[in-house]
């Protein structure tokens, strides 16, 4: 039995959700292979080959892949698929989006989001925005699998895949790439930072998340949001951690002024070290949180930030 | 301009789900249902669509139960012009799904179908994809705003990190994020008018597709629970946790 991995990456860099989404493949057992499809990416299919568990890294190097259109990666995955048994790609925005397309071609289910391999055919996937999780065995011959990258450890480094170019897809033209509009950022990214800092409604302003950027700047953290405040207009919904945002795993965790709703902790409980800082005794954030401070936020914040400084952060 | 929305009717989002003790699924007995929130988007866009002239009809189909009649009723009232209900009371996997809506837009020819990117309940994000695979068109995923550029759309898609703009093809696939609109509420006349509305009943097999489950669900379980941890009594000792727990420092 052979896996596909299709590789996430920005062409100059893999991204760390590939190492784990290769996790999930060893555990469904036979030969990996990884599939970097972009343009000019060498060196992305460099770091491809040196993860552990990795047989062989295919490369599809070709300038209608630079940037990730649905329609062509679908095309050229599809092409690929005799030779495997199952297809496997991160569950990011690139991967949710072609992946059902290529399920769809090959006439098979799509089994989304996976946090758990039982065996190779059985997996565990969350629904009802996490708060239940449903074991499922797939009939089909060739499986068809997004990964939540945040259930899976990223495989360690030291492999030697051979690297193999190959040719590219079809291009149906059924669409085209204008332009991308990223937020910048010095900060790592909420879904790959060791430490989250996130603010809610309690914030009460945009201005306000100021005070959290200083305490992320001393703690290598990225910051995020609730929905209530990506609602209320104080951050742009790229911040927004949550079922309908960004699930996030992060080593700490720490949650300003957020009440901490049903769609709020599907986005964060897997945290390793939850803190709460809410004026609010009642609030359901403190029943998943380890470290809970009930007091004003717009004195907490600025006293964390000097007892971090305090620390040579 | 003809636009199908395809809408589905499931456990209303501020409901606390219970799995059964069985493990044999999550309990739905006597739980309130509604439309998906991602399908009502779906539906307000199209309406706007309407509103706006692009488009002259709206569409609203439901597959499921005899109760998703409601469903479609509620989408008449917020201004679709008519319904289809697919009616079955299996539970349906999307790439099945996708198949009966293929199905239909090969009978009613619309130029585009707008969807909601998941659903509250299975949390899938397929269906979308799966038809513009089926149909040989292109999608705009994820979208947060749907504009016409001559006779193609220009879609802005929300992706990790920020913001998309493709180019696509008409007809095309839409799904919707949550930024897209704000979806209305129907005012008591629509609801009325929306009782004289057409809603078609039909079966799978009515549009030649027999619905083989490819998946099998063996149980259904609750997530481990995450035990509250303890309260601090200041900053300080906060940071000295952070710092033992080996977190920070």
């Amino acid at each position: 039995m052979t896996t596909l991995v299709i590789a996430e990456h920005n062409t100059v860099k893999l991204n760390d959700a590939t190492a784990k989404t290769v996790t999930a493949a060893v555990k469904i057992g036979g030969d990996v292979h990884v599939l970097v499809i972009g343009s000019g990416v060498d060196a992305v299919a460099e770091a491809a080959s040196k993860i552990d568990g990795v047989a062989k890294v295919i490369v599809a190097d070709d300038a209608i892949y630079a940037q990730p259109l649905a329609e062509n990666f679908a095309a050229l995955v599809v092409g690929l698929a005799g030779s495997y048994d199952a297809i496997v790609s991160p569950a990011t925005t690139i991967g949710k989006n072609f992946m059902p397309r290529v399920a769809a071609l090959l006439d098979v289910a799509q089994i989304s989001e996976i946090q758990g391999v039982v065996s190779a055919d059985t997996f565990e996937r969350p629904i009802y925005a996490g708060n239940a999780v449903q074991t499922v065995k797939s009939t089909d011959a060739k499986k068809v699998i997004t990964v939540r990258t945040t259930a899976f450890a990223a495989a360690s480094q030291g492999g030697s895949a051979a690297i193999e170019k190959i040719a590219a897809g079809d291009q149906p033209g059924l669409s085209e790439w204008v332009s991308e509009n990223l937020t910048k950022s010095d900060r790592p990214e909420l879904t790959s930072a060791k430490i989250i800092i996130s603010g809610g409604r309690g914030m009460q302003s945009g201005d306000n998340f100021h005070m959290l950027d200083s305490i992320a700047d001393k703690l290598g953290a990225a910051v995020g949001a609730s929905r209530a405040a990506v609602d209320a207009g104080f951050v742009p919904n790229d911040y927004q951690v949550g079922q309908t945002g960004k699930v996030v795993a992060p080593e700490l965790y720490i949650a300003v002024g957020i009440s901490g709703a049903i769609q709020h902790l599907a986005g964060m409980k897997d945290s390793k070290v939850i803190v709460a800082i809410n004026k609010d005794e009642e609030a359901p954030i403190f029943q998943v949180a380890d470290f809970g401070l009930v007091a004003d936020l717009f004195t907490a914040v600025p006293e964390l930030d000097a007892e971090l400084g305090k620390l040579g952060l | 301009m003809k636009v199908i929305v395809p809408i589905k009717r499931v456990v209303d989002y501020n409901v606390k789900i219970r799995v059964k003790s069985d493990q044999a699924g999550v309990d739905l007995a006597n739980v309130k249902m509604s439309m998906n929130p991602f399908d009502e988007i779906a539906i307000e866009e199209a309406v706007r669509l309407k509103e706006a002239g692009k488009v002259t009809e709206v569409i609203a189909v439901s597959i499921g139960a005899a109760q998703a009649t409601e469903t479609i009723r509620t989408a008449l009232a917020m201004g679709a012009d008519r319904g289809i209900l697919v009616k079955t009371d299996e539970a349906v996997e999307p790439i099945n799904v996708a198949k009966i809506l293929k199905a239909i837009i090969d009978a009613e020819k619309p130029d585009l179908a707008i969807l909601g990117k998941q659903a509250i309940d299975d949390d899938c994000n397929q269906t979308g994809q799966m038809l513009a695979a089926l149909l040989g068109w292109p999608q705009g995923t994820f979208a947060s705003k749907v504009e016409f550029d001559g006779d193609k759309l220009l879609l802005t898609r929300e992706i990790d990190g920020g913001l998309q703009t493709l180019k696509l093809n008409i007809p095309a696939v839409i799904t919707t994020d949550l930024r897209l609109n704000e979806p209305r509420y129907a005012s008591l006349p629509n609801i009325m008018k929306a009782k004289k509305k057409p809603i078609d009943e039909k079966t799978p097999e009515d549009f030649g597709v027999t619905i083989k489950n490819h998946l099998e669900v063996l149980k259904v379980t609750e997530p481990p629970v995450r035990s509250a941890g303890i309260k601090v009594e200041s900053v300080e000792q906060l940071v000295a946790k952070l710092k033992e727990a080996g977190v920070i420092g």
